[in-house]
């Protein structure tokens, strides 16, 4: 196979890459201006016919998510942009809005005038400061230059995007937990429906995407609908409900392995291929004994399910929840699955929002159960408490609001099926597990 | 300041104009009501223009932010402590907040013993300040660095591939 050539990420490495000059020397801001050229439907149906999926982690095809909005809206109609990028092992977003903020603002006006919003809200996580600075210099100088602000380029769109600042929480990556947030309150995920389209952001009409979500927008616009499907997956003909898996996919890989990093590639790359080709396998001479495919709220592949295709489908086969966002973390053989899963089962304890009993009690007492096995204490009626609690959460068995329930079961679930030797075997030897930062319990 | 500090109590604290926030903050909270169609959706960038300039929201902010927003002080506390991310007065930030990650990439990378050797270092548990106020030191659920692990984030800006050294020789350039 020939090298792919990125096109989300081919400006990153430029000197300068942020820069509205540099920008525009690269044809930016074309595509808007060729999308201004079009009706906001003919915007719409590009989109929609490119097979384009929402990279946020529920796959959602993009463009039908628009047609979703009420026609003949009198408006405000909002598009939220969702850059709260949290799932563990998930950085792409950032790499895209700190080294190319224009290509993410491009397509979010695209979005906008197909959607027929004026006013579009960018959520993003406080911790990412970096990419804050890159953006708001990106947004400062588009007004500048009338790429934003009223009137854009003459063709009487009117466009003002608020960069919004998140406060470390998880939840607010949920996408109506991310409205309520920007509301100015607690982030409860609300109950669907109304899904956002009919009733949003200030109860209005409003889209949520990802942030590349935007950035594939923009080329999409450039490069056209057959360049898109010529890349990734398409549906599989036994299969009436797979809508495919299109264009190039940024897959973050992490953990053991050599070369850790964002990695642009067709969508539909196995997870062999990803570690050993592009991230020089796993160090130390250790071999893989898990991966996590895209987020550890989709759970584990094992050692030999590592041909496993990272598109959209792939991941489910194998009894994960599916590709979520891409986020590859290889973990070696010399880890032990009892803390992975611990440290897994903790971060969902501290995100649950707590409005959901099961997911509040649930995620906790999973927490719980893997720190007794931890401890030494565990005992082999527990492994059939874990699958008992994960088995009862989420929106799958219909007990919860949200996803994030459903997230913190699969890697349970997964791990307690796909690894139950490995947890036998610890529960029995009595073995405990070292907590470097054991003396300091107390702490919050 | 005097008196019990209740939000609904028409205490001291209460009145007589001995406001908290400056005027230049009210200023630039008064300044973000055009980009919003409801003023309380200015709660969060109100809280963390406050939080960042003093370190911690207390109760008499939260009142003048209220005020500000045409809020009641109890939706703004409300908001403001479902993320347990802003400080209230009985523990305010350090001059610096430090983050060391404790998720899965850095875990599997030494995050949690980088963490543990520098409480150790500072002396102080995760969330607490070091006694001369410089640190606050805390965990961060995955700070989206994940290619850099482990990672630290220092205020505003994150540090990759940490290890004991390198992160104390950060902490100590520190101004
Ligand atoms: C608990 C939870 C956390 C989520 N976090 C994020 C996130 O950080 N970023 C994101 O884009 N989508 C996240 N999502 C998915 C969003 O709800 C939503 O599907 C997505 O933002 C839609 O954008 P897209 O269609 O462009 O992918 C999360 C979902 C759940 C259930
Ligand atoms: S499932 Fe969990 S995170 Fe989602 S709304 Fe319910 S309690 Fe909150
Ligand atoms: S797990 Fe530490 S930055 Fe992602």
């Amino acid at each position: 196979m020939a090298e792919f050539e990125p096109v989300l990420l081919a400006r990153i490495n430029k000197p300068d890459s942020t820069s509205l000059a540099s920008y525009q020397a690269d044809g930016g801001y074309e595509a808007l201006r060729k999308a201004l050229g079009m009706s906001p439907v003919e915007v719409t149906n590009t989109i929609k016919d490119s097979g384009l999926r929402g990279r946020g982690g529920a796959g959602f095809p993009t463009g039908l998510k628009w047609t979703f909005l009420p026609k003949d809206h009198p408006g405000p109609i909002y598009l939220a942009i969702n850059a709260d990028e949290s799932e563990p092992g998930t950085f792409n977003n950032r790499v895209l809005m700190e080294k190319d903020p224009h290509q993410i603002i491009e397509g979010i006006a695209i979005s906008c005038y197909a959607i027929k919003s004026n006013t579009s809200y960018l959520y993003l996580r406080y911790e990412y400061g970096q990419s804050y600075r890159a953006l708001k210099k990106a947004v400062e100088e588009c007004y500048a230059a009338g790429i934003l602000g009223k009137n854009i380029f003459g063709s009487g769109f009117d466009l003002d995007i608020v960069l919004h600042r998140g406060a470390a929480a998880y939840i607010c990556g949920e996408e109506t937990g991310l409205i309520e947030s920007l509301e100015g309150k607690r982030a409860w995920p609300r109950i669907k429906p109304p899904f956002p389209a009919i009733e949003g952001l200030f109860r209005k009409p409003t889209i949520v995407n990802n942030i590349e979500t935007m950035a594939c927008v923009t080329q999409i616009m450039k490069r056209g609908i057959e360049w898109f499907k010529s890349i990734g997956v398409p549906p599989d003909p036994a299969n009436p409900r797979d809508a495919g898996s299109y264009g190039p996919k940024l897959y973050c890989l992490s953990g053991h392995v050599n070369k850790p990093g964002v990695y642009e590639l067709p969508m539909g790359i196995t997870a062999r291929e990803l570690i050993e080709k592009y991230g020089g396998g796993v160090p130390n001479g250790r071999q893989v004994k898990a991966v996590v495919p895209g987020g550890i709220s989709m759970g584990f592949l094992t050692a030999a399910e590592l041909d496993t295709k990272l598109d959209f489908a792939g991941p489910g086969k194998v009894g994960c929840l599916g590709l979520g966002t891409a986020a590859v973390v290889v973990i070696d053989d010399a880890t032990s699955m009892v803390d992975v899963l611990f440290n897994c089962a903790r971060f969902f304890a501290h995100e649950s929002c707590g409005q959901c009993t099961p997911c509040r009690e649930g995620t906790d007492w999973m927490r719980k159960i893997l720190q007794r096995m931890r401890n030494g204490k565990g005992t082999l009626a527990d492994l059939d408490l874990l699958m008992e609690v994960s088995g009862s959460i989420g929106t799958i068995p219909g007990t919860t609001i949200c996803g994030l329930a459903d997230g913190a079961a699969w890697p349970v679930k997964n791990a307690v099926k796909k690894f139950r030797s490995e947890f036998e075997e610890y529960i029995k030897s009595g073995k405990k597990s070292v907590d470097p930062g054991a003396h300091l319990v107390g702490a919050h | 300041m005097s008196g019990t500090q209740s939000l609904n109590g028409a205490g001291p604290a209460n009145g007589g104009g001995r406001g908290v926030l400056s005027e230049e903050i009210k200023e630039q909270i008064r300044g973000l009501y055009p980009k919003y169609p409801t003023k309380r959706a200015i709660t969060l960038p109100a809280l963390h223009l406050v939080h960042d300039t003093y370190r911690q929201v207390s109760v008499e902010a939260i009142r003048e932010i209220a005020e500000l927003l045409d809020l009641h002080p109890s939706e703004v506390h409300d908001t403001m402590t479902f993320y347990q991310f802003f400080r209230d007065e009985k523990a305010p930030l350090g001059k610096h907040r430090v983050w060391v990650c404790r998720s899965i990439s850095c875990m599997l990378r030494g995050g949690e013993e980088l963490l543990a050797g520098l409480c150790d270092k500072l002396h102080v548990k995760p969330g607490d300040t070091t006694s001369d106020g410089a640190v606050t030191l805390e965990f961060a659920e995955c700070l989206g660095a994940c290619e850099g692990a482990p990672c630290m984030l220092i205020d505003e800006d994150c540090h990759m591939n940490m290890d004991q050294a390198k992160a104390t020789q950060v902490l100590s350039q520190l101004a």
